[in-house]
């Protein structure tokens, strides 16, 4: 039940001696062979050797994204390029992407944090492993690929779209586990009742998804209509990609490989390190790579860890699932949202997908906020006085909420902008400058 | 005594009622009667088809949200008052109309009109007891 007992089960004193081994082997390949990072230090009057405890990690500077964009595309190699086997970029829908290199070990690295994962999944070696995360830049399709070799499973590399193709491949291949984003799990949960197959002739075990937040609500909708056990996992680009951690089979917090990487929670407005059980920001340092090691990233992600030993055993730092971004909150008339706070709102009314776009304009001094709704057959009505109801069921749902009133829209199923399979789900009109 | 209509959501935006026209035209389907409920941000577009099973398919392959549901088509005479007799079978009752949509038929002198009521059940009954000409769906195919 177990891919690395000893890394995943072991005490905590053990495991802390490890960690500040690594981090200080980490610190000193970054200061002695990235600028970025020597500079850093440097300003901050810091030496490699004034890491002395884990608790040292607290005078490292923060490393943020603008700093990776301004590094583009390779400037935080902390290794001659030639030992470079593989590159990934996230995005750049908010700006230049930022780019992880990695070297033959850090793949193995990645595969050997993906194979914990899978195996929490229940993986075994015959397993059929249809992955649906897209290949190419993104992180999502690769890392789950480094992962399934790995563990010497079998990865049927059909990437994300081309929804008959994965039904068909599920049925013919007898497919044990599905990878892929969970608004396309919930996409194909529903493509799967509307072409009538049944849950005995597909024979899925278990879901992986992540890489976009979802809700308890979605984690239902994809569980019953897939007929499977899902699992978060997390990670990002910049970091290595998917596999940082993810859930066991008691959907408790997600295990973080903190062999592997050193996560800390802070307050993201003063940057004070937080106690665990505490809301905040996660920051974490690699503690192994060492094609591009990075230190203190702010993920802008806001979660709390847990520390306590899981029922499944292992001992590996929990964090609960992630309730928003730093940066995705949005201030709207004053009030703070977060997109998941729309998308639980909608769950709550009956037909409502959440599939959703959060609309905000400035047009004069207000803020004006529309949320457009992928309809569904459920929510469609040939009557206009009823598609007016919808309309403000779902709105007075967002107001309860949210404390916000907004204007609905509902729109045609798969309208809604999607990047990379990743739901955009904000567009910020507001000219704030 | 009903006949089934098909609803189709779309979107207020440029060449949508074009594409789930033309999903019906290749698959052969031929529209009766047509309606279009709108408000500026989509629309309902309602129809009668030849093949509401085969339409629903089609319409559906091509991700349009589709419902069938139950209308009533009714025979009118085709002069003045014509409408104005037989809603009065309903105004007696009581029963309110969600909708309705009219056409001209050249086979008959009568004009044919679609109607979805809030109370289907009582209003068949006033229809029964009135001498309203309801169609069925062999009235239409001929139409």
């Amino acid at each position: 039940m177990f891919w690395n007992e000893q890394a995943e089960c072991m005490g905590r004193e053990e495991k802390e001696k490890l960690q500040l081994e690594r981090l200080q082997k980490t610190v000193k390949l970054a200061y002695e062979n990235v600028e970025f990072y020597k500079k850093r230090f440097d300003e901050a009057g810091l030496k490699p050797e004034d890491i002395k405890t884990l608790k040292d990690i607290e005078k490292i500077p923060f490393t943020t994204k603008s700093d990776l964009r301004e590094a583009y595309p390779l400037g935080l190699l902390a290794v001659p390029r030639d030992e470079i086997v593989e590159i990934h970029a996230s995005s750049g829908t908010t700006g230049k992407p930022t780019v992880t290199a990695y070297t033959q070990n850090d793949l193995e690295i990645w595969g050997e944090c993906i194979a914990r994962g899978l195996k929490m999944a229940g993986a075994e070696k015959d397993y059929i492993i249809q992955n649906a995360y897209g290949y190419g830049l993104f992180t999502g399709g690769f890392g789950i690929h480094h992962g399934g070799n790995k563990m010497g499973a079998i990865t049927v590399p059909i990437s994300a779209g081309n929804t008959q193709r994965q039904l068909d491949t599920m049925i013919d291949f007898q497919t044990d586990i599905l990878t892929c984003t969970p608004s396309y799990a919930m996409y194909l949960g529903e493509s799967r009742e509307k072409a009538g197959i049944s849950l005995d002739e597909i024979n899925l075990k278990a879901g992986i998804h992540g890489a976009e937040m979802w809700t308890d609500e979605m984690r239902k909708r994809i569980e019953t209509s897939l007929g499977i056990k899902t699992f978060n996992i997390y990670g990002l680009t910049e970091v290595m990609g998917p596999g940082v951690s993810q859930e066991c089979e008691y959907q408790n917090g997600m295990h973080i490989q903190d062999d592997q990487f050193y996560p800390e929670i802070i307050n993201s407005e003063t940057g004070e390190t937080l106690d665990y059980g505490e809301e905040g920001e996660l920051v974490l340092t690699s503690l192994t790579k060492t094609g591009m090691p990075i230190l203190r990233f702010r993920t802008k992600d806001l979660t709390s860890l847990i520390g306590e030993k899981c029922e499944c055993g292992r001992t590996t730092v929990r964090m609960t699932r992630i309730t928003g971004r730093s940066d995705d909150m949005l201030k709207i008339k004053g009030v703070m949202v977060f997109p998941s706070q729309i998308e639980k709102a909608l769950l709550k009314v009956t037909g409502a997908t959440p599939n959703y776009l959060i609309h905000v304009t400035r047009p004069d001094i207000l803020d004006e906020v529309e949320v457009k709704v992928e309809a569904s057959k459920e929510l469609f009505s040939d009557e206009m006085k009823e598609m007016a109801r919808v309309e403000k069921e779902i709105q007075s749902s967002i107001r309860s909420e949210t404390g916000l009133r907004v204007d609905v829209t509902i729109c045609e199923p798969e309208s809604l902008p999607r990047s990379e399979g990743k739901a955009v789900r904000v567009i910020d009109e507001r000219n704030l400058k | 005594m009903v006949v089934k209509q098909i609803s189709i959501f779309v979107e207020n935006k440029e060449g949508r009622i074009k594409k789930a026209i033309d999903t019906l035209a290749k698959q052969n389907i031929n529209i009766r009667a047509l309606s279009i409920a709108d408000t500026t941000k989509y629309g309902i577009l309602r129809l009668i088809v030849s093949d509401n099973e085969k339409a629903i398919e089609a319409l559906e392959n091509d991700n349009f949200i589709v419902k069938e549901n139950e209308v009533i088509i009714l025979a009118v005479p085709d002069k003045p008052n014509g409408l104005n007799s037989t809603l009065a079978v309903f105004d007696e009752k009581g029963i309110n109309l969600e909708y309705l949509y009219a056409f001209v038929s050249s086979k008959t002198d009568e004009a044919i009109v679609v109607m979805r009521l809030e109370n289907m059940e009582k209003a068949i009954e006033a229809l029964n007891e009135s001498n309203v000409k309801i169609l069925d769906v062999d009235d239409i195919k001929d139409l």
